[in-house]
Parts: structure tokens; sequence; C-alpha cells
């Protein structure tokens, strides 16, 4: 099994016409991902190597049935673009656009949990997810993944992600699903989310999490682990010798006068029984001997 | 981007908020004319992005030109915690009766905008928070909804906020949350916010950060973009287009994503090494990015060793690989380099890199390793 998404996850590609869209959405299919449809406005009718394009997102589900989509548009139309998704209906989001203004993400967050609760959004900025041999939305390379299980992947971290499924890849270690939440303030998905389901999904056995500085939801995750997860997690938190109050590349990753330290968020994990590695190899490699133990 | 009190105060003028008049100088000259022009006894302020300019002796009130003239004098050059003073702020001494704070930001925790209110001002508010947790009155906004005069009412009332100021108080926070939104400030914080004698409330203070991913819908800011300082690397990365923080160690860092970038730090400093910079290449790696990158870690004197960590998913390592000699074609790098690339295609990078032959030209087949080089090449140069 996988979480969020799996072999019959139908996607619309909001802005396949464009650069990105286009690259990232046929690697998608050519994956193995059902990609059966694009929306541009103003596109309507054409098609994108065979793909259908529609005008509106309401039009495209209607007609292809799709029940997630992937937004690649530029910045400035990601909240409406996100929100035309929810109001046709998809009941997953993936939001790959980072520089995404914090009001507008604020914004889309809470209309999304007041309005349409059946919607989940995983991103912005994120690398989108993974389940090895079913489904790829986003931008993760497929080929370095693992189809079979048993370790599902959390991440704020595009590239650590595919560090992570690298490390595990490497010694034959398969994944369930790998979700990179992404690196801005305000995700629509966290890690409690991904938790949550990790837990409920038999196939996958343990988790790899990937934090970094800045907010606090690692410590959330913790507390969530201390009292409502039953398989064990390795942890990896980038960023313990990051400068305060400067912002390392993600949105997110800042740490604001004594919160959202890299240590804090470990030894908040550690408390919870997390297996705490100092680095992405050390994580790797304590989940492999956690699965070779099973 | 952190807005100077004077610009912060500029920003609160474009949303109708009450400040003191006055205006900023960069001279001596110039201060004493802003002085006699806003009337005296006045306030001439540092203008400085650092807490405790007062007690710092960056803040004087001056009873005439000639008590204007000494103090910004002393002021306009002065070093206040490695910053420079170049400019001051210079408006009429209020005749303060109470002073209280006011701000909004995010909570990411809550994913909503949060008031925080309280009766005692001009004094840190993490301090207020440790001491007497009581006196600050927070209230969560949905950003959907917006927050009503009724719920500012409440909160003022709820802030213990003397009965003459509420009115003032409430207006004041009507407008900041105006300011808050549709500014895109990250922070819009007031403190102190004053009650005067005349019985009107206005902000003493300004402290205002704006969200740099918003500037695309706020042409108004150009002014205040321009005068953000940077240090040197940092300007020149910035010009072209490479995320870049300058730190003080003697490992140059170049890593493609922010999460790899800010792990590799780590790293080195568990080897025993020290990073001279945070450097994210972005999702592209091409020739172009990694000569911008290098030239611009050529130029931090610090650099022992140059350590670069790719991970490639849908970059291709070949690609990264000839990226690098070609960039090594046009920058001609003072220390050696260490690389370690992996993903996509790394088995045929390594060969590709393997057949330059050169000294200073290192590769290694894991971050670990490639940061235990690197560092081990930085503390014997040293």
């Amino acid at each position: 099994m996988s979480i969020f998404v799996d072999e019959n996850t139908k996607v619309i590609v909001q802005g396949l016409t464009g650069g990105q869209g286009r690259f990232h959405g046929l690697r998608n299919r050519d994956y193995g991902t059902k990609v059966v449809a694009g929306v541009t406005p103003g596109k309507g009718g054409t098609d994108v190597d065979g793909i259908p394009v529609f005008d509106t997102m309401e039009e495209a589900v209607a007609i292809t049935g799709a029940n997630a989509s992937f937004v690649s548009v530029p910045p400035r139309f990601a909240g409406d673009a996100v929100l035309e998704a929810a109001r046709a209906g998809v009941s997953l989001v993936v939001c790959i656009t980072e520089f995404i203004p914090a009001k507008d993400e604020a914004y889309f967050y809470n209309l999304l949990a007041n309005d349409f609760p059946g919607t989940r959004l995983i991103g912005p900025n994120c690398p989108g997810i993974i389940s090895p041999g079913k489904c790829n939305i986003g931008i993760t390379s497929g080929a370095i993944a693992l189809p079979g299980g048993p370790v599902g992947i959390v991440s704020r971290s595009g590239t650590l992600t595919y560090q992570a499924i690298h490390e595990l890849s490497q010694q034959n270690v398969g994944q369930t699903t790998c979700v990179g939440i992404g690196g801005d303030p305000v995700p629509g998905t966290n890690f409690i989310d991904c938790l949550a389901a990790f837990e409920s999904d038999p196939d996958t056995k343990a988790v790899l999490m990937i934090g970094e500085i800045g907010g606090t939801e690692e410590e959330k995750a913790a507390e969530f682990i201390a009292d409502h997860f039953s398989k064990p997690v390795v942890a990896y938190i980038a960023g313990q010798t990051a400068p305060a109050g400067k912002k390392m590349g993600h949105a997110g990753a800042i740490i604001s006068g004594s919160q959202g330290t890299a240590s804090a968020k470990m030894d908040a994990l550690t408390a919870a029984g997390v297996h705490v590695a100092p680095n992405p190899t050390v994580a790797g490699q304590m989940m492999v001997d956690i699965v070779r133990a099973f | 981007m952190d807005l100077f009190e004077y610009q912060g105060k500029q920003f609160f003028a474009q949303y109708g908020i009450a400040t003191s008049p006055g205006g900023v100088a960069d001279t001596v000259d110039e201060a004493v004319a802003q002085a006699n022009a806003a009337g005296y006894p006045a306030v001439i302020k540092a203008q400085v992005q650092v807490g405790g300019r007062g007690k710092a002796g960056g803040i004087k009130i001056a009873n005439n030109a000639d008590e204007a003239r000494q103090y910004a004098s002393a002021i306009l050059g002065m070093d206040i915690k490695g910053h420079l003073v170049k400019r001051v702020w210079v408006e009429r001494s209020s005749e303060i009766v109470k002073e209280y704070y006011a701000s909004y930001t995010l909570d990411r925790g809550a994913k909503k905008y949060l008031l925080m209110l309280s009766a005692q001002g001009g004094v840190e508010i993490e301090d207020v928070a440790k001491t007497d947790p009581e006196a600050i009155v927070y209230r969560h906004i949905d950003p959907t909804k917006g927050i009503s005069r009724g719920e500012i009412e409440d909160a003022v009332a709820a802030s213990k906020i003397d009965e003459e100021a509420r009115g003032g108080v409430a207006d004041v926070l009507e407008l900041l949350y105006d300011a808050f939104v549709k500014g895109d400030a990250d922070l819009a914080e007031i403190n102190p916010l004053i009650l005067n004698t005349d019985g009107n409330v206005h902000a003493l203070d300004a402290k205002v950060s704006l969200d740099d991913n918003a500037a695309y819908r706020h042409s108004e800011w150009a002014d205040w973009q321009a005068t953000v300082e940077y240090d040197g690397r940092e300007r020149l990365a910035k010009s072209k287009g490479l995320n870049y923080i300058g730190l003080d160690g003697t490992v140059g860092i170049i890593a493609n994503g922010a999460g790899l970038a800010m792990s590799t730090l780590d790293v080195v400093n568990q080897v025993g090494g020290s990073a001279a910079n945070f450097l994210d290449l972005g999702g592209g790696a091409s020739a172009d990015t990694m000569s911008a990158a290098l030239e611009v870690i050529n130029t931090d004197e610090k650099v022992r060793a140059v350590l670069v960590n790719i991970f490639g998913g849908i970059v291709r390592c070949d690609e990264v690989a000839k990226g690098i000699i070609e960039a090594l074609k046009r920058v001609e790098l003072r220390a050696p380099i260490v690389i370690r690339l992996d993903g996509t295609n790394a088995e045929l990078a390594r060969e590709i890199l393997a057949e330059q032959g050169s000294d200073s030209l290192i590769v290694e087949p894991t971050m670990l390793q490639a940061a235990k080089r690197a560092v081990e090449l930085a503390n014997r140069g040293a």
C-alpha cells in the first residue's frame, strides 16, 4: 500500500503548457503516473504530447474523472490554482511552486481547512510525492526510488528527500511513499498528517523523517510519535550549524530568537523515542539496520 | 526585508497610522535642520536594525540646536553592536503618559495571524512574556475572516490598557491590521505605542519586516530595497541569482537545494571543520551557475578548500561535471576543490572529472568522505 496516492490516482497538471509543467508532467507520465489532463486558461482544446488541455479545472475533472492535481504555475497564480483545484473537487493538490507570498499561503491554507476539508494540499515549495512503482507527482526523480517498502519518508527538503531515498535504495531497502512536505512556513500537509497516514498503512514498517530548523512542527511531531505512533522512526534535522536570524534557502528555515533550533527539535524527538541521526548518511544506515532486523 | 525605523514609519503612514512628525538626516547639518523644523525638545535616533539602541547611546533628546549638533555628531558614525550608524531619524519629543505594545505576525504553529497586545510597552516583549506572561493578550485571526472592531475592542479591554486610551488603541489596531495584510508584512510591531498628554495614541517606534516573496505587487518598496545592506560577497551572489549567506569558516560550500546545503554545513562541522558560507545553487547546476558560485567563493579570502556537494535527481550528474570543468576554465580557484556527485549518472560524472587529472580537483564518492577531505585540506592550509 501507500499513502495519499496509488496506482489509481488520476492527475491533472495545472500549468502543463508551461516549461516546468510540461517537463515534469511528461516525466511523471513516463514514470507510469496516470496524467490525464492539463489545465491552462485560454489553451483549452490543445494538447501536450497527447495529453488534452482544458481551460478550467471544473471541465477537466468532469471529463477525465481526475482526483488529483499537480500545480506548476508561477507564484502569483498559485493561490488561485490551488483553490480552483479544491473547488473542482479533487482530493489531492500537490503544489511545487516556490516563492509564494506568506499571506497567500496562510489564506488558502485556512480556506481549504474551513471549506474544503476533503482536499489535501501537499506543499507549496515541495518536491511532491512519490509512491515508487505506482505514482509520482512532482519533481522527484523516479529512477532513484525503489518500490516495495517497507520505509515511508517524510521531509521538508527536496534534495534531502532524494538523498534519503538514495541512501535506502543503494542498500536495497525500498520505500512505500515519500512525501516532500516543503520548506515554507505554512505547509498544507505536515509531519503529523504523514505520520498518521503511515501508522495506518500496513506496508509501511518504519519512517524516516527529515526536518530542518525553523518553526515547531518537528516538536509537535515528537509529541505525536510519543502518544500515537507505534513504528520505529529515524530522524535527521538539517541546519544544526545554521546561524540564527537567517533564512537558510527555504522561507521557513529560520531560527527566530530561541525558537526553531535544531537542538530543540533533536532533543524533543530523542525524548519521544526517535532514533536521531547527526547527518543523512547515518540516518540512512540506522534505517537500514532497523529494516534488516525485522 | 527588515525596514529601518524611519521606513517603518513611512510604511505606517501609507496606512494612516499616526507617528510623530520628523525626518531623516545623513549629516550633522541636516540633523540640526530637521530638529529645528520639528521643534525642541527633539529626539535624535540612530537608524540601525539592532535592538538596544537606547542603551548604546544611539537615542538622545536635544533641547536646542547646540545639543542637536552635539548629539548628531556623536550618533552619526557610531558603531552599535557592529552596525554603523549612517542615518538618524529626528522627531519632536513626545509627552508620554503611557507606553503600550502592539503587533501582528504570522503564527506558523497555529497557521493563523496573531495579534499581541500589552499595557506594558517600551520594553522587550520577550522579557514581558517571561516575567509577566499574563500581561500579554494573544488573539489568533483566521486570514479568511480577518478581525472585527468588536474583537479588537475585546482584546484591548482584556489587555487592561487605560480607559482613556482604549478608543485610540483600537483605531491603531484596525489600521495596523490593514497595513500588516495589505502591506504584506511578516511582522508589524509598534513598541511603544504611546498615549500622549493631549490624549492621542500614536506609534513612537516601528518595527516592520516585509515578505520578499510579495515584492512583485509592491512597487512602492523600491526605495527601501535600495537601502538593504549586504556584505560584498552577498551582493555579488545576489546579482548572480545565487542563494548565499556568508559565514566565518574556511570551507567554501556549494550544494544544490537548501536542505542539502544546510546538511553540508552540518557534516563539515561534524568532521572538525567550519563552513565559510551557505550556498544553494537551486534546481539547476549549469556551467554558468557553477562559475558564478565559484567566483563568489573565490572572493572569500578565508576559504582554504571548496566542497561541492550535488545530488542529481532531475539534474544529471554528468551535466554537472561538465559544468564544473567549464567553470574551472573561467575561474581560477585559489583553493583546492573537493567534489561529491551522487544520483543520476554519477558514475559517468566521476569518470569525466577523473579525466581532468588535476591535483586541485578531488572527487570523493560520499558526502561524508568529501567533507572529511575538504576539512583536511582546509586545516592543512591554515
